[in-house]
């Protein structure tokens, strides 16, 4: 177990792209923990730093300064190959645009990160046929990705997230493509099948229809957090 | 992962046709022009090929290919019988000389002068006749292209088919009566001229008066007697060229490398057609690397290193690139099979597929190469602005 339940712990982080009069600071000065058996959802505006957060937090994304924790690892000290290896056996992603490829089924594309880390094909497509009924999608692991709706896009790539059974997983905004009672099921599927004592959530989200299902809720604005603060009610 | 990269591959039918079309298209005009090259240079030394008893071919030191004759004095026979080691020497005249045929009209036609006593250097396929005929008078052997093309007789009637020179019809040489006794095959050549067989003696009748007319001495060398040896000792002996029949082929061979555009034009459509492959191959494997530019990064972000990216889009390169090869020398093969018997020139020996590999080989390199640089510097975080 991690250190006092602390899944990532990140202590004065600083990130900013381009140099000189065009240099753009994204994160400045950055404190934050998440524990572990939480959903932390990170809100604010475009343009915050929410995303270069989360990608700094999931390794793949280089922090200037400060120190980021992921699991008692500490990023800074690991080379670009660990980190790689490091995100395909600790890290999950969900993206907003799903990221499933076309000309997999949907069994395949769960398979993907169980293949990354050198697990044999059909082992991975057992694997995947599992979490797929998990998420309700049983009856669709030959289809391609083109013939299912949003929601269950979004839900292929929640299994694809949880197949090699990470302890992190980074959501971004896995709700804004999806009308709310969509988006409300793909929240319950991911709270009810990702959220475990042993795993972390961080989602970054714009939809307040979905802060109900944060343990907390961190509030950035302007490259720094300025709000950490329990589930609020939705309006 | 390697399955996952060929079903990112095959799965857009589109590009992927796309992609083996240009290769094919690139392997397939290679292949083609390099072969039609090869023909045509084969052409240029086939006469050389169809001799085959010979060792060694004497000559004027000054020829620079079969068909440049600098004629010899007759003498000149003597003396290469008698250097040592030489089994026989027989003389050979050729030349290109006017036939006039039977409605009037002048042909050139390549005479070849056999030695009167052995007929040696006749032609290696008698098709009609038997080659001893031509100690008969006024005897001549025809080729069947040429019988059959440039020497064929006026049709019956207007607007039919010209009736083939046979046994039995007679031409005019050089004003000189030639009654042809066979018809023979021989090895199509560069001058595509039909081809007359005839005696030394009534070819130096058929031929305008000149003090010279020996074109070239045809030797065979002793058992057990190194080619390459003999010639050298023939050369010192006489002062005259003495090549082996290989070297004979390769003199004439450099010099229609070095003295004609041939080379140059095939040069230039054999680069078109690797340009034209690595344009098309290049762009679309690109175009395809950048449009799954999401999905690689998306495979970087989940845990796939830059060494197995590399040998994913490796694989892929490869894969198009063996089918693109097979499919163009395939069709290249196809093309030379339907040409056959033709007038076309094609010849496919293992040298113009291993070029064309080669080509294919580094269109592919280049093609993948300028893919998986982009994929190698994809930064992961980018998939969460995709």
């Amino acid at each position: 177990m991690e250190r006092n339940g602390t899944a990532v712990s990140l202590r004065g982080v600083t990130k900013s792209y381009g140099s000189g009069s065009s240099r753009v600071h994204a994160l400045r000065g950055v404190d934050l923990d998440v524990r572990l058996g939480e959903l932390l959802m990170l809100v604010g505006p475009s343009g915050c730093g929410k995303t270069t957060l989360i990608s700094v937090a999931a390794a793949i994304l280089d922090h200037d300064e400060g120190e980021i924790t992921v699991f008692d690892r500490v990023l800074k000290s690991m080379s670009q190959v660990e980190k790689t290896r490091f995100r395909g056996t600790n890290i999950g992603f969900v993206f907003q645009a799903y990221n499933l490829i076309p000309t997999l089924t949907v069994a395949e594309n769960v398979a993907v990160p169980l293949l990354i880390v050198g697990n044999r094909r059909r082992a991975a497509l057992s694997r995947a046929k599992e979490i797929l009924e998990a998420v309700g999608l049983g009856d669709k692991l030959g289809a391609l990705p083109s013939a299912l709706s949003g929601g269950q896009q979004q839900r292929v790539a929640i299994a694809r997230a949880l197949v090699n059974d990470p302890r992190l997983i980074v959501c971004d905004e896995p709700t804004s493509a999806l009308d709310a009672d969509t988006g409300r099921l793909v929240m319950d599927v991911l709270r009810r099948s990702a959220l475990s004592e042993n795993r972390a959530l961080i989602i970054v989200t714009h939809d307040n229809r979905i802060f109900s299902f944060a343990d907390r809720i961190a509030r950035m604005d302007d490259g720094r957090i300025i709000l950490v603060e329990p589930q609020v009610a939705t309006s | 992962m390697y399955f996952i990269a060929l079903k990112m591959l095959v799965g857009d039918r589109g590009k992927y046709l796309g992609l083996v079309m240009g290769l094919t298209f690139a392997a397939l005009l290679i292949t083609q022009q390099s072969s039609i090259f090869t023909g045509l240079m084969t052409r240029t030394y086939s006469f050389i090929n169809d001799l085959s008893q010979p060792d060694i071919w004497v000559m004027d030191p000054k020829v620079q290919f079969i068909d440049d004759v600098k004629p010899l004095q007759d003498t000149e026979l003597l003396r290469v019988r008698g250097v040592t080691g030489v089994e026989w020497a027989v003389p050979l005249y050729k030349g290109l000389l006017k036939a006039r045929l039977e409605d009037g009209n002048f042909q050139i036609v390549n005479v070849l002068g056999l030695d009167d006593s052995t007929l040696i250097g006749g032609p290696p396929v008698m098709i009609r006749g038997r080659l001893s005929d031509l100690r008969t008078q006024d005897a001549i052997i025809v080729n069947d292209v040429g019988a059959s093309t440039r020497l064929a007789k006026k049709p019956l009637e207007p607007g039919g088919k010209p009736i083939p020179l046979d046994v039995g019809d007679v031409v005019e040489i050089n004003d000189r009566r030639a009654v042809v006794v066979g018809i023979c095959r021989v090895s199509r050549t560069f001058q595509s001229q039909p081809v007359i067989y005839t005696t030394y003696n009534r070819a130096t009748t058929f031929a305008p008066r000149e003090r010279k007319l020996l074109s070239f001495i045809l030797v065979k060398g002793g058992a057990g007697l190194d080619p390459k040896e003999l010639a050298r000792r023939i050369a010192q002996n006489t002062g005259l060229a003495a090549y082996t029949a290989q070297e004979f082929k390769n003199l004439t061979f450099d010099f229609y490398m070095k003295s004609t555009g041939i080379p140059i034009n095939f040069g230039i459509a054999v680069m078109l057609g690797f340009l034209i492959g690595t344009a098309i191959a290049g762009q679309t494997f690109y175009n395809f690397t950048l449009e799954n530019l999401r999905y690689f990064g998306t495979l970087k972000a989940m845990g796939t290193t830059n060494a197995l990216l590399l040998r994913m889009i490796v694989l892929q390169a490869l894969v198009v690139g063996i089918q693109g090869f097979g499919l163009g020398i395939g069709g290249a093969a196809l093309f030379g099979y339907l040409m056959r018997g033709t007038q076309l020139a094609f010849r496919l020996v293992p040298e113009i597929l291993i070029l064309a590999g080669g080509a294919i080989a580094v269109i592919v390199v280049f093609s993948a190469v300028i893919s998986i640089r982009k994929v190698m510097k994809l930064e992961p975080a980018i998939v969460f602005k995709m």
